[in-house]
């Protein structure tokens, strides 16, 4: 059975081709039910090490091991299944499909696994009531607010309930009290089902409630 | 699969108009040449059973396909007549039964056809209510005619001037209407029969008046036996069973026109005879419907052939600019795509997505363009005969 309790990553050096941009991670380690902060100014790099955690991008060298998965070793069609299965998503834009409804949006991962059963539902209505959004569950996400799309995309990102849940600023479109809200949620959600969370943000009032914090300064980028 | 399914089903019915639209647009392009075929196919059909039915057809030179078409379906096309004297003329040769037909007035809009009572036999009408012509004034009406314009036997129906103003013209005839006919799908259905006779009354060529012996007052002058009236004299417009025997003809009814005349001759003899015959005619001509309209079918055949393919050429370009439509909508969403990918969506299933968005906007184009040949098949009946 494999463990998939945390986040390891040794010795990652990334590169883009014919730029100059680079990150190097000699070590990095985030423990199932705690929550890692990646802090540091805009193009540090912050949103290229999601997109490796998560296998959207592949290292030039080192390991990035999510539980006792290499991600970096598995091919294509792999990593999309272990997205599907393992990872929740949110996205500093909320990449959420305008012409569906809340609950369509937040069960999309659920459709394509082929289980949106009761249990699903279940979840998705404690998620939209934690995130004050049930009573639009019917309406379509292009008739919300910004900060309304925002919530929803962090319940599509909860609502399969993974292992490894990496989020992209969720709280730039929010006004502090909901912003903590949201935070408050994501950091309570990986703590009681010992998911590991690792969370990109600019707001230093929020770095307190992690357990870990990483500036990208601390890695050598360039 | 579902999953996709969903998806482009929700993706197409959010954008219904923009899919609606591309749909109807294909549907109708794809559907046009179909339609046209359809149309074309079934005005053929008609048109040569018509043509198949009617051997020969008589009346003076000139073009064979207005008097085909004037005889057949009852164009008012001012055909130069014949005299009625031709009808005895081919009679006498015994070669063919002749019917006579007389087209040139209207009664509320529907051709009024002067015939005799063999006409009804030849084509086969049948009466659905009412009697057959039996005296000066009757008329039979077909059944669309009768339908269209509520006409019912007892009731009467007002022959049209030819020209509103001109005073001095056809006066109309107020005909009582004896019988309507069942309907057999032919331009017989929208026509008002009336005996040929009728139709010369309606012409002036005869008329019924006040009797000028019995009151001296309408007498303008008498010479050699004759009596002519003065203007005072009362002229009927309706044959009634009180006024009927005054009805009288004045000239030579040998003279009188007729339109065409329908040649049924008796065996294949009797019909190269009659061809040969009217050849070397100066003022006559007989032609055999279904050869003239063999050939305006193959000039129609023709022209289709072309409209088929400025329509293909139409259809093609609508299937690159549909292409490029739904190339441009799928780029346009690339980053929804994206974000799918991330998420963990397989690149079969977006493409899957893809496929069905295409798909089902196909089906509707089909759906579409079905109802259209079916809508196409249900008036071309109707287009026929309105055209014609």
């Amino acid at each position: 059975m494999s463990d998939l309790s945390g986040l390891n990553v040794t010795d990652l050096h990334f590169a883009y081709s014919g730029e100059g941009f680079r990150v190097q991670v000699p070590r990095l380690n985030v423990s199932g039910g705690k929550a890692l902060a990646l802090a540091g100014p805009s193009g540090a790099g912050k949103s290229t090490l999601l997109r490796l955690f998560t296998g959207l991008l592949t290292p030039n060298a080192g390991k990035i091991c999510l539980g006792s998965t290499q991600i970096d070793l598995l091919n294509h069609e792999q990593r999309r299944a272990f997205r599907l299965k393992h990872i929740g998503l949110v996205f500093q834009d909320f990449a959420l499909l305008d012409y569906l409804t809340v609950t369509e949006n937040i069960l999309l991962p659920h459709q394509f696994r082929g289980d949106v059963g009761t249990s699903a539902r279940a979840k998705m209505h404690e998620l939209t009531e934690r995130l004050h959004i049930d009573q639009y569950v019917n309406k379509r996400v292009s008739q919300l607010s910004q900060g309304e799309r925002q919530r929803v995309a962090v319940a599509r990102a909860l609502v399969h309930e993974p292992q490894f849940v990496f989020a992209d600023e969720p709280t730039a479109s929010l006004d502090p009290a909901r912003g903590r809200i949201v935070v408050d949620m994501l950091l309570e959600d990986a703590r009681q089902r010992g998911a590991c969370l690792v969370m990109v943000t600019h707001d230093p009032n929020l770095l307190p409630m992690f357990d870990q914090t990483v500036r990208m300064e601390d890695f050598a980028t360039a | 699969m579902s999953a996709a399914f969903h998806l482009a089903a929700r993706y197409v019915l959010r954008h219904r108009i923009q899919s609606a639209l591309l749909a109807g647009a294909l549907g109708l392009v794809f559907a046009l040449p179909l339609c046209l075929r359809v149309l074309i196919e079934h005005a053929q059909q008609e048109l040569r059973a018509r043509a198949a039915a009617t051997p020969q057809i008589v009346g003076t030179r000139g073009s064979a396909l207005d008097l085909m078409m004037t005889a057949l379906y009852f164009k008012r096309e001012n055909l130069t007549p014949l005299p009625f004297d031709a009808l005895a003329e081919l009679r006498r040769t015994k070669s063919a039964t002749a019917i006579p037909l007389h087209l040139r007035y209207q009664a509320q809009g529907a051709p009024i056809v002067g015939t005799e009572l063999e006409y009804f036999t030849f084509r086969g009408l049948k009466l659905a209510a009412g009697k057959q012509l039996s005296r000066l004034g009757d008329c039979v009406v077909g059944s669309s005619a009768a339908k269209q314009r509520n006409l019912q036997p007892g009731g009467h129906v007002f022959s049209s001037p030819e020209q509103a103003f001109d005073m001095a013209g056809v006066y109309p005839l107020k005909m009582r209407i004896t019988g309507i006919l069942a309907p057999n799908g032919t331009p017989d259905d929208e026509a008002i029969f009336v005996d040929l006779k009728t139709t010369w009354l309606i012409e002036g060529r005869s008329h019924g008046h006040d009797d000028l012996k019995k009151d001296d007052s309408v007498i303008l002058k008498k010479e050699d036996g004759n009596i002519v009236g003065n203007a005072a004299v009362r002229m009927f417009n309706e044959v009634t069973d009180a006024n009927l025997a005054s009805f009288h003809f004045h000239g030579d009814i040998a003279t009188y026109p007729i339109s065409a005349v329908i040649a049924l001759p008796n065996d294949a003899k009797a019909e190269a005879l009659l061809a040969g015959q009217f050849a070397r005619s100066k003022d006559k001509q007989l032609i055999r419907p279904r050869d003239e309209m063999e050939s305006l079918l193959a000039q129609l055949v023709r022209l289709e052939g072309f409209a088929a393919s400025a329509l293909l050429l139409t259809a093609t370009a609508a299937l690159f600019v549909t292409a490029l439509v739904f190339a441009l909508s799928f780029r346009l969403r690339q980053r929804e795509f994206a974000t799918l990918e991330d998420v963990g969506v397989s690149r079969l299933s977006l493409i899957t997505v893809k496929v069905l968005e295409i798909l089902f906007v196909g089906v509707a184009a089909v759906g579409f363009g079905l109802l259209l040949l079916l809508l196409a098949s249900e008036v071309a009946p109707h287009l026929l005969r309105w055209a014609l």
